[in-house]
This record gives structure tokens, C-alpha cells and sequence, in this order.
């Protein structure tokens, strides 16, 4: 595009961009853009100088339009720039204020070339103010949608990283422990919402096959209430596990809990103890193993399993 | 954004006329859902409700046709399914999303399942207009 | 047409599933497996679908209808090496299989079969895993 506003602006910062450059890095120092730490004032200036650069080559090949081609790697700096300020941790403002500080320095620089064109005389200044007052529209149209830009990266940064650290604490909090062989235990702690369901789910079933394992013990003493949602899930791990050709015990209901699913209408249709030993006794039983007091038992009474 | 590049190669168009072009339609839908980067029990879900829905349209429908296209959305990528039949319809859609209602002679879990198994579902049936159900599965 | 190859171990049959079946493939070995436990006299039938990717309501119908089937022909139906991902699946799509029996893997499955020949009949055990107690040391 041929346009004139666009040549001419290409031309202004082309022409003014030494000057642009130290008023743009100026205002950001004086924004605080430093005080954090984050970011170095060398890296600062080098991202800005980068930016600039080709900012005045999109303005050069492809107008004002942010979504020519010819702005393609503007963008993809300023993308850079965005995601590594989402991962340092520096808030939207200050991420935002890296493309809208630069409207300031763009526009003093419009309005040296009017104050250029003065000297020359009544025609020129006219024609040079009509420019301008278009110029102006056409920066501030162009910083306002590459801030956007900035902003969706910046955001998507962040939203990568809260769900990476999801996925990390569900995998941390749902251990599947071996208790004996062909017994696993899997341990509940905390409140089970639906994604954290079919991540427990999946982990238990996967160990099951790894492990050859014929009885899982879901024990549920650290979950503190249990839904109808929940239940369910609960009854669907069980039925899944069944699917597979393993039995599950669910145990660590507590009275309370017990109470609430009754009078929920939610009947869990599984073998389900009180306690986690309790479980693991009727586990090994099934296995064909008990559980007896060793000769020299002390007082404490260890337990010892042996095969019958 | 969504690429230009995802949107082209995204879209697929199978005919559904016998029980070998169920078994076909299930492979499409695998390999997309692979390429989507979907997990294995998300993978196995869409594929299922793919073979429960290729089933009815051959079955109800007379045969008919799916569009497979890999989608994205945002950060988020998955696979959406379009299944069309010119056949008889279905007079009361929420009685055929009930478990356990069939004409077919099958177990009637097919609509209501397939639903259960997707994360977006869309009927659009009326008697002597034919059935087209849409469902995705998203990563 | 293909057909699945039944094998016979004693008195038990062997089927592994290793194909993904369409639907007249599933409903030939339903045929086949009824026609050879009346034929050999069968105490126990095991099916190893450890290979399918997916059971939906048709593949499970099968296997429910095969169990039935046998228990009426004196026989014992054990399904044996389903996946996990097939497993949740088929639990979201409302299929449980209650009346079928199931087992981690074929060694499980024929040591489960061989406890019903022992215990000389099939049909008076309460759980479906419970007679699976005794079968040695397994890992």
C-alpha cells in the first residue's frame, strides 16, 4: 500500500528514530520498568531497538495494517517480549506499557515534522498538519491493536503456566502405593473435583495393569466431603477397575460422610471399610494371605503376614 | 489465532455405507485425535462415540456421511465429528437420548453415550428431514 | 468372510481378539463361539480383547450376550486384558458388563477358569473376582 500517511510515517520514525528511541526507553525507565529487577536496562534497550527496527520496516512494506504480512515479525518480537515477561512474573500494566509508552515519543516525533514544515509557509504547514492529524489516528490504531497482540501472549503465557502447575499438583497428590504384591492402595487427600477424578482414575487403573495388581485400596480418610459427584466417580473408578478384572475397597468413610451419602440417596455398591488396615486384612485374604501374631510378639504385636 | 495451515489440512469427508466404513471412520478419527495430541482415554472416548455414531447413521439413517476436521481454539486443539443422513429422522430427540430407548435392536446407549462421551454435542433431527449430530472432544 | 480362530485348551476355549472389529465380525464369532461350546463340551470360554483400542456398546453387547449364552451352555465366560482407557470408557458409556467376568491377563483368566473346573461348577461363586483367590503367587 502506497498510502500516504503510511510512506510518510515510515518516513517520520525513519528520521526521527534515534530520538524516539531514547524518549521511548526514558518514559519506561521513568514508568519503572527496572525497579523490579526483571529485566536489565541493556536487555530493555536491545528488545526496543529490535522492535523499532522493524516497526518502521512493517510501516515501510505494509501501511498500518498490523495484520500485513509485512508486520509479521514486529509481531513475533513483540510476542517474544510478551511471553518472557508472563514467565518473569511483571504484571498486564507493566507488560502493556512496553507498546503504549512508545505512542508519546511517536507522536512528538509526527509533530517535529509539522514544526519542520512551518519554516516553509502556509501551504506546506497545512498540508503537513492534515498528514499529521492522520498519522496520529493511524499510530494510535496500530500501538492499540499491537498491544492487544501483546496482551492475548502475555495472557496465554500465564494460563500455560497455571496449567502446567494443575497438571503437577494432581500428579504430586495422587500417590498409588504397593502394599503387598497385587495390592495397591491409593490414598485420597483433599477435595475431588472432576478433573482431578479422571487424573486419580487413570493413575490407579494404569498401575494396576503395570503392576498386575488384583485389589486396589481407594482410601478416602483425608477427603473431607463426598458429593454425589464425587461418589460417582468413585463408583466408576470401581466399575472400570471391575472392567479390567480387578476388585477395589473403598475405605476411610467417616460416620459423617457415610450419613450424608445415605441420606443423599447414594449408595456406594462396593466393599467399603472403615479403616485403611481393615482394607488391606480383607485384601490379603483375598490374595490368600493372613495375617497372624509372630511367636515373640511384644506388646506392640508387628504384624506379620505369611503365606497359608 | 488459529492458523491457516491447521484449517487446511483439517477437514476430512468420509462415507458411511457399510460396517467396514464404521471401522474406517474409527481409524480417521483415531489418527486425528493422535494428531490433536489428545490423551489415550480422551482418544479412546471420541473414537467410541465415533463408532456409536457411524453405527446409527448407517443403521437409522441408511447411510450417510461424517466430516472429520481437527480444530483449535485458542491454546486448546481437538477433533469435531459431523455425522448426516437423509433418513427417516427422529420424532422426539430427547426420548432417543434416553439410555435404554433403541429401535434398532441395540442397547440404545449410542445418542445418550455418545453425548456423555464428548464435550460439545449438537442434534438437529425431524422426522422425514434426516439427522445430523455434531460432537468434539477437546484436549 | 474373516472369522476369529477359537482355540481349544482342555476344556476351556481361547479366543484373542486382535483386529478391529466391525460389527459382522463381532456377531460371526458370537455364532461360532455358541456352536462350539455345544460342539466340544466347554467348561470355561476366555476372550483376550488386551488388542482393542475400544469396545463400544455393539463389541460389548457381544461379549454380555456370549456370557449368557455360555452360562446356559454349562459354560464359564472370563474377558480378559481389558485396557484402562477402554475400561473408563466403556463406564461413561453405560456399559458395566455385570454379567461378565473379567481378569487381568490370560495367565489370570485360565488360572480363574481352571478353579471352576476344580471346583466342578461354575455358577455359585458371589464375586466376579472371587474365585480368582487362590491362583498361586501370580507376580
Amino acid at each position: 500500500m502506497a498510502q500516504n500517511g503510511s510512506g510518510g510515517l515510515a518516513q517520520t520514525v525513519a528520521e526521527h528514530q534515534d530520538e524516539i528511541l531514547s524518549e521511548w526507553l526514558a518514559l519506561q525507565v521513568s514508568g519503572g520498568a527496572l525497579q523490579s529487577g526483571r529485566i536489565k536496562e541493556a536487555e530493555l534497550r536491545t528488545q526496543c531497538r529490535t522492535f523499532l527496527d522493524l516497526l518502521r520496516d512493517g510501516l515501510e512494506q505494509g501501511g498500518t495494517d498490523p495484520e500485513a504480512p509485512a508486520f509479521g515479525r514486529a509481531k513475533e518480537v513483540l510476542a517474544e517480549v510478551s511471553r518472557s515477561r508472563g514467565m518473569q512474573g511483571f504484571t498486564p500494566t507493566e507488560t502493556a506499557a512496553f507498546v503504549f509508552s512508545l505512542k508519546r515519543p511517536m507522536f512528538n516525533a509526527l509533530n517535529r515534522t509539522i514544526e519542520a514544515a512551518a519554516g516553509e509557509g502556509g501551504g506546506a504547514v497545512r498540508a503537513a498538519s492534515a498528514a499529521t492529524a492522520r498519522d496520529t489516528w493511524d499510530v494510535t490504531l496500530l500501538l492499540d491493536q499491537l498491544g492487544l497482540h501483546a496482551m492475548e501472549v502475555f495472557m496465554k503465557a500465564r494460563e500455560d503456566i497455571i496449567a502446567r502447575q494443575g497438571r503437577e499438583i494432581s500428579e504430586l497428590s495422587t500417590p498409588v502405593v504397593k502394599l503387598w504384591d497385587g495390592v495397591l492402595a491409593l490414598p485420597l487427600i483433599g477435595t475431588l473435583d472432576s478433573e482431578r477424578t479422571q487424573v486419580v482414575m487413570e493413575s490407579l487403573l494404569q498401575t494396576i495393569v503395570d503392576q498386575s495388581a488384583e485389589i486396589a485400596i481407594i482410601d478416602i480418610t483425608g477427603v473431607p466431603t463426598v458429593d454425589t459427584l464425587t461418589a460417582q466417580h468413585l463408583l466408576k473408578t470401581v466399575a472400570a477397575a471391575r472392567l479390567m478384572g480387578a476388585d477395589c475397597i473403598v475405605s476411610g468413610i467417616r460416620p459423617q460422610i457415610a450419613q450424608t451419602m445415605v441420606h443423599l440417596g447414594v449408595e456406594l455398591d462396593v466393599t467399603s471399610k472403615a479403616t485403611l488396615a481393615d482394607a488391606f486384612r480383607v485384601a490379603l485374604t483375598r490374595i490368600g494371605r493372613a495375617v497372624v501374631k509372630a511367636p515373640r510378639a511384644e506388646a506392640a504385636a508387628p504384624v506379620a503376614a505369611r503365606r497359608r | 489465532m488459529a492458523t491457516g495451515d491447521d484449517a487446511a489440512r483439517g477437514t476430512a469427508v468420509l462415507a458411511i455405507g457399510s460396517s467396514d466404513d464404521v471401522v474406517r471412520v474409527r481409524q480417521e478419527v483415531r489418527s486425528r485425535a493422535v494428531a490433536a495430541g489428545l490423551g489415550i482415554v480422551d482418544q479412546t472416548k471420541i473414537v467410541t462415540a465415533a463408532s456409536e455414531l457411524a453405527r446409527n447413521t448407517l443403521i437409522h439413517g441408511g447411510g450417510g456421511t461424517v466430516r472429520v476436521e481437527s480444530v483449535s481454539q485458542g491454546v486448546r486443539r481437538g477433533v469435531r465429528l459431523t455425522f448426516e443422513d437423509h433418513g427417516p429422522g427422529i420424532p422426539d430427540i430427547n426420548q432417543a437420548l434416553k439410555d435404554g430407548f433403541t429401535t434398532g435392536g441395540g442397547l440404545g446407549l449410542g445418542l445418550g453415550g455418545s453425548k456423555r462421551l464428548s464435550n460439545e454435542f449438537e442434534i438437529d433431527s425431524a422426522p422425514g428431514r434426516g439427522t445430523r449430530v455434531t460432537i468434539a472432544r477437546w484436549k | 468372510m474373516d472369522r476369529i480362530p477359537i482355540l481349544k485348551l482342555g476344556d476351556a476355549l481361547l479366543v484373542t481378539i486382535q483386529v478391529d472389529m466391525h460389527d459382522r465380525l463381532a456377531a460371526a464369532l458370537e455364532e461360532d463361539l455358541t456352536e462350539r461350546i455345544a460342539a466340544t463340551g466347554a467348561k470355561g470360554v476366555l476372550i483376550d480383547i488386551s488388542s482393542l483400542g475400544i469396545v463400544d456398546s455393539f463389541i460389548g453387547r457381544m461379549l454380555d450376550t456370549v456370557a449368557a449364552v455360555s452360562r446356559m451352555l454349562g459354560a464359564d465366560t472370563v474377558v480378559v486384558g481389558m485396557r484402562p482407557a477402554v475400561a473408563i470408557t466403556l463406564v461413561e458409556l453405560g456399559l458395566e458388563l455385570k454379567g461378565v467376568r473379567t481378569a487381568l491377563n490370560v495367565e489370570r483368566g485360565m488360572a480363574l477358569i481352571g478353579r471352576w473346573l476344580e471346583d466342578g461348577d461354575g455358577d455359585e461363586r458371589d464375586g466376579p473376582a472371587a474365585g480368582d483367590a487362590n491362583d498361586g503367587d501370580g507376580g
